[in-house]
């Protein structure tokens, strides 16, 4: 049979980013792809290397719309590690619960998003309706919705008070209820939910390691393995469990994320119930010099900051990779052989941020 | 589909999620939230400081006509300028800049340098 190639983005409904995947056909299955990237870049690490370095954290906070507490997160990490400086442990807990509620956020869009490719319309709309909850409580305690502006070089700018914790943790119980009312049921019951998911895109765990996958696609497959584990920010003290499903199809990825929704509200709790009082930013002097490695647990999977300083304001160099572009390569072993109707919920199971991949 | 019934017949009979801006009131921003910059020109001592640290590039002191250009357009609302302006001349509100019809820079004219 004639093959024939069907391009597939960059601008397609359920894409909420452009990536373009050329899927080569054979009638309506699918037995070839190959992903295309390249329609969102914005040279922030070249830019990186003209700002300051106080206000790349501005800057890195605007590589990823819905994970940019992490990038920020990551770069004061790695500035601090070159300069030798150690933020204040309730910063740390600050920077673990605004970063626990990044997740839910970014897992609860998610969901909606996948909702959404399958045409599930009403589950899209209750579930981006509970997302409200986490978007008000990151405007309550940073004063922004989406990009918080609160980590900073040797500490957080913010502080969340007792007042505060005490809203965090009704909305965050009225946000279970939710969950535990209407949109988990419907994930784990619903048939049409299985049979656009189960079985989909399977990635075998050794497929998994071998081609670097990270993230929720990576425990989806059944390894074990989380950044979280390190114990960066505050994760020592709080205790972390990765969250693994073992049969490695789209909707082990969706149960996934479903969990660490859940486990991520008690993370966020736990971080504030454990936070203990005193400084949330110590002062930062001189100008870094020297390189550094930091790494962060994203939504998506790990990401990993590099920076090199010369002993002047500017970097010389700061290298982002993010975790959709490590996970982009499973795509070439998770489409070929399914249906082409399939293809846009095996896409979404990764959780494609494109903008991440291209800076 | 079973298990979403009693969701979408329960969400017949509520009141919608959504707000009909502008014919409703939006609810009130909460306290912490970054909205509009104010710039108290009695204060100000040109001296430059948030031109030097503003990420986005939003504001210029211009020291020779005493002057303060700020851009709300370009403004990331990150208040760094607030944090350190060492005469606390510039403030910020919680309520959000209204949606306007033009772009354009806001001038101030500070009042301290002069005397």
């Amino acid at each position: 049979m004639a093959r024939t190639v069907v391009p597939f983005g960059p601008q397609h409904p359920v894409l909420p980013e452009p990536i373009q995947l050329k899927l080569e056909c054979e009638d309506e299955r699918v037995v070839g792809v190959l992903p295309v990237i390249g329609y969102v870049h914005r040279g922030i690490e070249k830019a990186a290397e003209l700002n300051g370095f106080r206000q790349n954290v501005f800057l890195c906070e605007r590589v990823c719309g819905i994970c940019s507490f992490m990038h920020a997160l990551t770069y004061c990490q790695a500035i601090e590690k070159v300069m030798g400086v150690e933020a204040p442990s309730r910063a740390r807990f600050l920077r673990t619960a605004w970063a626990e509620l990044s997740r839910v956020h970014s897992h609860l869009l998610w969901l909606g998003l996948l909702a959404d490719a399958f045409g599930f319309e009403s589950l899209f709309m209750q579930i981006w309706r509970a997302r409200e909850i986490i978007m008000d409580l990151s405007e309550m305690t940073s004063g922004h919705r989406v990009i918080q502006s609160t980590s900073t070089v040797g500490g957080v700018r913010r502080d969340i008070n007792s007042e505060m914790v005490r809203r965090i943790e009704a909305d965050l119980s009225r946000l279970k209820e939710i969950m535990d009312t209407t949109i988990r049921p419907v994930i784990l019951n619903d048939p049409t939910i299985k049979r656009r998911t189960v079985g989909k895109g399977v990635l075998s765990k050794e497929q998994a390691q071998s081609l670097g996958a990270v993230g929720p696609t990576l425990r989806g497959s059944g390894v074990a393995l989380d950044v979280r584990m390190t114990g960066y920010a505050a994760y020592k003290e709080t205790g972390f469990e990765p969250v693994v499903e073992t049969a490695g199809d789209s909707y082990a990825r969706t149960l996934v994320r479903l969990r660490e929704i859940y486990q991520s509200m008690e993370l966020v709790l736990t971080a504030l119930s454990m936070m203990p009082q005193g400084e949330i930013e110590v002062r930062v002097d001189g100008w870094p010099k020297g390189e550094a490695i930091s790494r962060a647990e994203q939504p998506r999977g790990e990401l990993i900051y590099y920076v090199k300083g010369n002993g002047t304001n500017n970097l010389e160099r700061l290298k982002i990779r993010t975790p959709t572009f490590a996970n982009i390569p499973t795509l070439l072993v998770m489409i070929p052989g399914c249906e082409l109707a399939d293809v846009p919920v095996i896409t979404l199971s990764i959780d494609p941020c494109i903008s991440c991949t291209e800076r | 589909m079973p298990w979403m019934f009693p969701t979408v017949i329960k969400n017949l009979f509520t009141r919608p999620a959504t707000r009909r801006y502008p014919f409703f009131d939006i609810r009130e921003p909460f306290p912490e939230a970054r909205g509009r910059l104010y710039f108290d020109t009695n204060k100000c001592d040109l001296c430059g400081d948030c031109a030097r640290v503003c990420p986005a590039d939003a504001l210029l002191v211009d020291t020779e006509g005493q002057e303060i250009h700020y851009d709300p357009f370009k403004c990331i609302y990150c208040a760094t300028c607030v944090q350190t302006c060492l005469q606390f001349a510039i403030s910020m509100d919680n309520h959000y800049m209204p949606p306007a019809y033009q772009k354009g820079e806001e001038t101030y004219r500070a009042q301290a340098a002069k005397a």
